[in-house]
């Protein structure tokens, strides 16, 4: 099968790779750049295991062809842990036992910080709305839910006192 | 001074305290190692070509084209692969006349259900595997399959193996006390047929197995998410011709367990087959879609129960038939049987009833083999005992909470049996009970259940008590003949720096072994947590141990290691007492010094204690040596298992309308003894009343009458997520066992097994205006129109 040249940004990094067009993005960045902190439960878009940010979306990454991310800026678990950026999640998550197996929890981390991006005030039902398209199969979700909460209020608590 | 401590009662314990598992930095940031992320130089993938039909005859396999297939390594078939793996049958002697046919590593001349694999396609990627699949040609000459455990005993359905002479693997019956009697001395009787659809695990991670068969040295590593490796190494070794010592078995992160990783898959056995016959590592990884159809499936019970009840509410008798499909084999090692079998003993358990009849009939048939997943056979025991019990309050006008107090056994009884032969040391099911009604305020949902069907809405409060086996004895599978260790060791040493390792034969699935292992030894010693690193999932590198199932990692692993922390702070405060010319009785170890006994008085610290043992040995007396590393082994031996209590209850609405169910709170009281962390327990409790309410409302391996699964992917088969989902509260009440020092019991499975039980009474009681009693789960909207009588809404 002819295989494709393609120019990836991920995590800041650019990469240059040959790879199948059939081939997806999830596949491409654990196989190819050993970002394996990217998970795959399903490989048909139902799970959310393999969420990722794409251009500053959530995606999931089983469903988008790498070809298709030619150019984009994409950020996978390993990139946001570097950076820090939701390093308070992670430690509420932890805190909280909010993973057991831990399969879910790159990409819940991914969705729950999209969702205090977009809503820094969220309630209980909405962080339960808004990661509802990740599966979780050990938690039952209430810890991920009180984590969630944990640190949006916190991130507003500090909001308000800068 | 107030009365004598208990040994738990350490300075500084961490027992029973909240602290954050070790390790689990590395999973938030992506940079834990499953075995799905593995790869191994020169590591061919394998993809299997599986059975489209449920029975089936296989003509011919042609892998002539596939062999030539970009990047392929080889293709084998299922007859070929017989040369490198033996196969296997999965009965146990105590399982009084079970029996199961030969299964092999991949069908050598007939598929028995629909996607069982039939051959081999290893190449360089899993891309070109996959590729390369697709031209392997199979033959078949299709069989009439049997599907329906209803009529897999009649005469005119065929025998799936001829030489079993029918399809009935195993039957149990029991009789206990005068049943007739207390049926025709009754007020009233209920009876019910209880269906319970098949369902599976879906772990978040499918399964995975890497294998690495080194022929410089005779040695198969076998890299595989497993939750019993010393059991694993066995049967390689068993079924490769190997000797056990030329297996280890390495278990590193896994993506979710809940019992569908503790046995031997007929596709993991051919990987590692494969490896050794290439030569090579092999790695198989599952798509979701062959999980579906591979992946034990579990439950699939029909259950006729009958209960009888006098007027005052004393119950008097419960009586069973249950009937299970169970796919064509039984499943290896632990054996198909367990699931009825724990039906037959745990039905009626938590109740003072003596007489009690059972019958369970096990069926083969040709869909998904079918085995232990997480409650194994309680939340049968738990909907049908507690189905019952509600129509029997029914019946005679009570209250189903006013029942239960009245029929539970008390919780001054113990030690005590049931019935069915279970001894229990110690349960609080009214305890429990009375702590239940308090936290969910149940008089007041009850006036608040009336004032809403005034105005049309129909909510339902359900109860379900249930007993729950746990920290199982060699009477689980060792007394039948399995080399599965009911036993676990723990071996903890303190390194030249005083900081302590621990190995243990526990494994970790995200439960937290490591954690309360930690916790644990930490306490024992009387060292600071950041001080231990524990070891695990590795027969080369661990004590010999049974793994994390069957809740009994607390329980057994705890105690193991408890033992050996208490065994090392012995030896060293032998060293200490040496060093500071004083008796080692004088001291203690309190957060990482040695400090007199009873005080804060610190006297030299663990890091110069190892110093001078290690280095220094020429400074104490010639006749003494130091042992800075202790190991234990732990196993129950008093009673076959540590039975744990507790109850639930589920508050939720059925929009008559739509057939729709909301939960709207759920509540659990569980006793399973010492609580070393809350949290975890709490969070197993909850993980696995999710689990249970998935299987009430939603999860459904849906079959045709061709044994075809008609929806095996994770956008038909339906899971609880978080949007529907409510909030979970636990409550404990603590009644230790006594058998070990450490006095815990498990946890892990609780949640599950009463969840879908009171979903099920919470709906009949939303339902009782309408007088309809529906006793099938998953409770689907459909389902509760049918039986509303407003067929499709
Ligand atoms: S792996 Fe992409 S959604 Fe499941
Ligand atoms: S922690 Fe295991 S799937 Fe979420």
């Amino acid at each position: 099968m002819g295989k494709h040249v393609i120019t990836l940004m991920v995590n800041g990094e650019s990469h240059r790779l040959e790879i199948e067009p059939r081939a997806h993005l999830a596949d491409v960045l654990r196989d190819e750049l050993a970002l394996t902190g990217t998970h795959i439960g399903c490989e048909h878009g139902v799970c959310g295991a393999c969420t990722i940010r794409v251009d500053g979306a959530i995606t999931r990454a089983c469903l988008l062809l790498a070809v298709q991310a030619e150019g984009a800026v994409i950020e996978t678990i390993e990139g946001l842990s570097d950076s820090g950026e939701i390093g308070d999640l992670q430690d509420a998550f932890r805190h909280r036992n909010a993973l057991q197996c831990g399969y879910c929890t790159p990409a819940m981390l991914i969705t729950a910080q999209d969702l205090l991006l977009h809503n820094p005030n969220p309630d209980r039902a909405t962080i339960r709305d808004h990661i509802s398209g990740n599966y979780c199969r050990c938690t039952g979700y209430q810890a991920i839910v009180d984590a969630v909460e944990t640190v949006a209020k916190a991130r507003q608590t500090a909001g308000e006192r800068a | 001074m107030s009365g004598p401590l208990s040994p738990l009662d350490r300075p500084n314990s961490y027992i029973g305290r909240t602290v954050p598992r070790p390790n689990l930095e590395r999973l938030v940031e992506g940079r834990g190692t499953y075995v799905s992320d593995m790869t191994l130089p020169r590591m061919g993938h394998v993809v299997f070509v599986r059975s489209p039909y449920a029975h089936a005859r296989i003509v011919d396999i042609d892998t002539g084209a596939a062999k030539q297939g970009e990047g392929v390594i080889a293709v084998v078939t299922g007859a070929e692969l017989v040369e490198q793996c033996s196969p296997w049958v999965g009965v146990l002697s105590h399982l009084k006349g079970l029996k199961s046919a030969p299964q092999h590593a991949m069908a050598v001349d007939r598929a028995c259900w629909q996607g069982e694999a039939v051959c081999a396609v290893v190449a360089n990627s899993r891309a070109q595997a996959e590729d390369a699949a697709e031209l392997v040609q199979v033959q078949y000459q299709e069989l009439e399959p049997v599907t329906d455990m209803r009529t897999a005993l009649e005469p005119h359905i065929p025998v799936i193996h001829a030489e079993l002479g029918d399809n009935l693997a195993f039957e149990r019956s029991l009789d206990a006390g005068e049943v007739d009697k207390a049926f025709s001395e009754a007020d009233a009787v209920a009876e019910a047929e209880f269906v319970f659809g098949r369902h599976t695990g879906v772990t978040l991670e499918a399964r995975a197995v890497l294998a690495d068969w080194n022929p410089g040295e005779r040695r198969l590593t076998v890299y595989q998410g497993t939750q019993a490796p010393h059991m694993m190494q066995n049967i390689f070794a068993k079924h490769l011709a190997l000797e056990e010592a030329q297996v280890r078995v390495v278990c590193k992160d896994v993506g979710g367990s809940f019992g569908i990783k503790v046995h031997v898959y007929a596709d993991e056995m051919a990987t590692a087959a494969l490896s050794k016959r290439l030569k090579r590592p092999v790695k198989f990884v599952a798509d979701r879609i062959e999980s579906f159809v591979t992946d034990i499936h579990a439950r699939d019970h029909i259950c006729k129960g009958r209960i009888a009840v006098k007027q005052d509410g004393t119950i008097t008798a419960f009586a069973i038939d249950d009937l299970t499909g169970i796919g064509p084999y039984s499943m290896y090692p632990r054996t198909s049987a367990i699931e009825a079998n724990q039906v037959v003993n745990l039905v009626g358990g938590p109740y003072q009833a003596r007489n009690y009849r059972a019958r369970a009939r096990v069926v083969f048939q040709n869909k998904n083999v079918m085995c232990q997943y997480r409650a194994v056979g309680h939340p049968i025991a738990c909907s049908v005992t507690e189905g019952l019990v509600d129509l029997a309050a029914r019946a005679i006008g009570m209250d189903p909470l006013e029942i239960r107090s009245r029929n539970l056994i008390k919780d001054d009884a113990y030690p005590t049996d049931s019935p069915s032969g279970l001894k229990f040391e110690s349960l609080s099911h009214h305890a429990s009970l009375a702590k239940l009604k308090q936290m969910m305020d149940y008089d007041g949902l009850r006036a608040e259940q009336k004032r809403l069907r005034r105005q049309g809405i129909y909510r339902g409060i359900g109860l379900a008590s249930f007993i729950e086996v746990t920290n199982p004895s060699a009477a689980f599978y060792g007394v039948g003949g399995a080399r599965i260790s009911s036993q676990d060791g723990v071996s903890v040493r303190m390194d030249a720096t005083g900081a302590i390792i621990v190995q243990t034969s526990l494994t970790e699935q995200g439960q937290g072994s490591e954690a309360l292992t930690a916790q644990v030894v930490a306490s024992a010693l009387g060292v600071t947590l950041d001080k231990v690193r524990v070891i695990l999932g590795d027969t080369d590198n661990t004590p010999y141990g049974g793994g994390t199932w069957a809740s009994r990692g607390a329980g057994i692993g705890g105690e193991a290691a408890w033992q050996a922390g208490k065994a090392l702070r012995m030896n060293i405060l032998e060293v200490a007492g040496t060093i500071l010319q004083t008796v080692p009785d004088m001291l203690d170890i309190d957060q990482g010094v040695v400090v007199d006994k009873g005080t804060t008085r610190e006297r030299i610290g663990l890091d110069e204690v190892a110093r001078i043992a290690y280095f220094r040995p020429d400074t104490l007396p010639a006749d003494f040596q130091a042992e800075l590393l202790a190991t234990r082994h732990y196993v129950p031996r008093q009673y076959p298992f540590a039975f744990t209590n507790g109850i639930q209850a589920s508050w939720l609405e059925v929009d008559t309308e739509t057939g729709f169910i909301t939960l709207l709170n759920h509540w659990c009281v569980e006793d399973c003894g010492t609580i070393i962390n809350p949290q975890l327990v709490d969070e197993q409790i909850r993980g696995g009343v999710v689990q249970g309410l998935g299987a009430a409302l939603f999860e459904h391996c849906r079959y045709d009458e061709r044994g075809q699964l008609t929806n095996g992917t994770m956008a038909d088969y339906l899971v609880p997520m978080a949007s529907e989902m409510p909030d979970i509260e636990v409550g404990h009440v603590v009644s230790p066992t006594l058998e070990s020092e450490l006095g815990a019991k498990g946890a892990g499975e609780a949640g599950t097994a009463g969840a879908a039980a009171c979903v099920a009474n919470a709906v009949n009681d939303a339902l009782e205006p309408f007088d309809v009693t529906i006793t099938e789960i998953p409770l689907t909207p459909s389902l509760i129109l049918n039986a509303l009588g407003r067929r499709g809404g």
